[in-house]
């Protein structure tokens, strides 16, 4: 029980309320990395991404207020 | 003081100046919205970890892996960043009500939080704390491997330390007197360039840990920056803009009915 509440509150704390966002920035820089091992220009990746996710993330949100 | 030495402790200062400027940004817009205590605790912290490592580690210190700390401190940033983001973004489009996160945030800390854990506890802003932790300590460790690098290239690690020093110091000193001003600002405002700011360190730590370079290096922040806020802005306006248009929509089928019925 003690174990699951740490659990939950460790989740909460990094993730948050929102996991598919936690997801998509994790996704969205392992591509990257997997892009700059192969020695190409991957700086480009993450900003559009991130953008999408969030601009995803507040029309969830929206959605259900 | 050398034509050499000079180069070696001016490039130390700025290249210290700029990573000390980052460190700031992220303490400041923490201590403003969360709670000032936990955040200088979380420097302290950090200071005290970067002392530790630094003085077990020594010249060692380079073989750390930095790009690992960068892509999980840069990560777990930009997934904080992006949840402030979007609330203020909620908030500001009218959408969620303001003021409430701090209400919130304890509530949910005090239920995750162990039964017994006593006031002094409860008021700890872990949060504030780990945010500031991880900033500095990543900032801090970049700050000792500019003065190794450049410092054991010319043989010279004190006066390399000495600028590094200096930028930190002087960077401190124009956060202590912005300190006051930034307090002025509205609450959801500050919010909201909080979660700019933590999602654009986040996604600049991030990609840099990745083993990609961005163009012009430290300078993409410039860009970053205002690219993060506008888009937050451009969502800001597009959210009001919907729910105008939804309030049209609601209010349209009761005046079409008003209007039917004066013209019968």
């Amino acid at each position: 029980m003690r174990v699951r509440r740490v659990f939950l509150a460790v989740w909460e704390f990094v993730v948050g309320d929102d996991w598919l966002t936690a997801l998509g920035v994790a996704l969205a820089l392992a591509l990257t990395a997997l892009l700059a091992a192969d020695a190409i220009s991957a700086w480009w990746l993450t900003p559009p991404a991130v953008l999408g996710l969030l601009a995803l993330s507040i029309r969830r949100a929206a959605r259900n207020s | 003081m050398s034509g050499p030495e000079l180069g070696l402790a001016a490039s130390v200062f700025l290249a210290c100046g700029v990573e000390a400027v980052e460190a700031l940004t992220i303490v400041l817009a923490v201590g403003t919205t969360r709670s000032w205590s936990s955040a200088m605790s979380g420097v302290g912290a950090a200071a005290l970890a970067l002392a530790v490592i630094i003085a077990a580690l020594g010249p060692a210190l380079t073989s750390l892996p930095i790009n690992l700390l960068r892509v999980v401190v840069g990560g777990l940033l930009l997934i904080f960043g992006l949840q402030w983001l979007r609330k203020a973004i909620l908030r500001a489009a009218g959408l969620k009500a303001k003021h409430n996160e701090m209400e919130t945030f304890r509530e949910e800390s005090e239920a995750a939080r162990a039964a017994a854990a006593n006031i002094e506890l409860s008021r700890f802003d872990g949060y504030a704390f780990t945010v500031c932790f991880k900033g500095v300590l990543l900032e801090g460790l970049e700050v000792a491997f500019i003065v190794l690098t450049f410092g054991a290239n010319q043989h010279r690690i004190a006066l390399a330390a000495a600028a590094a020093g200096l930028a930190v110091l002087l960077v401190i000193a124009a956060g202590v007197a912005a300190r006051a001003p930034l307090s002025r600002v509205p609450e959801n405002t500050m919010k909201l360039v909080v979660g700019v700011m933590l999602s654009s360190f986040g996604m600049f730590w991030g990609v840099e840990g990745t083993g990609a370079s961005w163009p012009g290096n430290d300078a993409a922040l410039l860009a970053i920056i205002p690219g993060v806020l506008l888009a937050a802005i451009a969502m800001v306006w597009a959210l009001r803009r919907n729910a105008s248009a939804d309030a049209v929509d609601r209010s349209a089928p009761g005046e079409t009915a008003e209007r039917a019925t004066v013209s019968a």
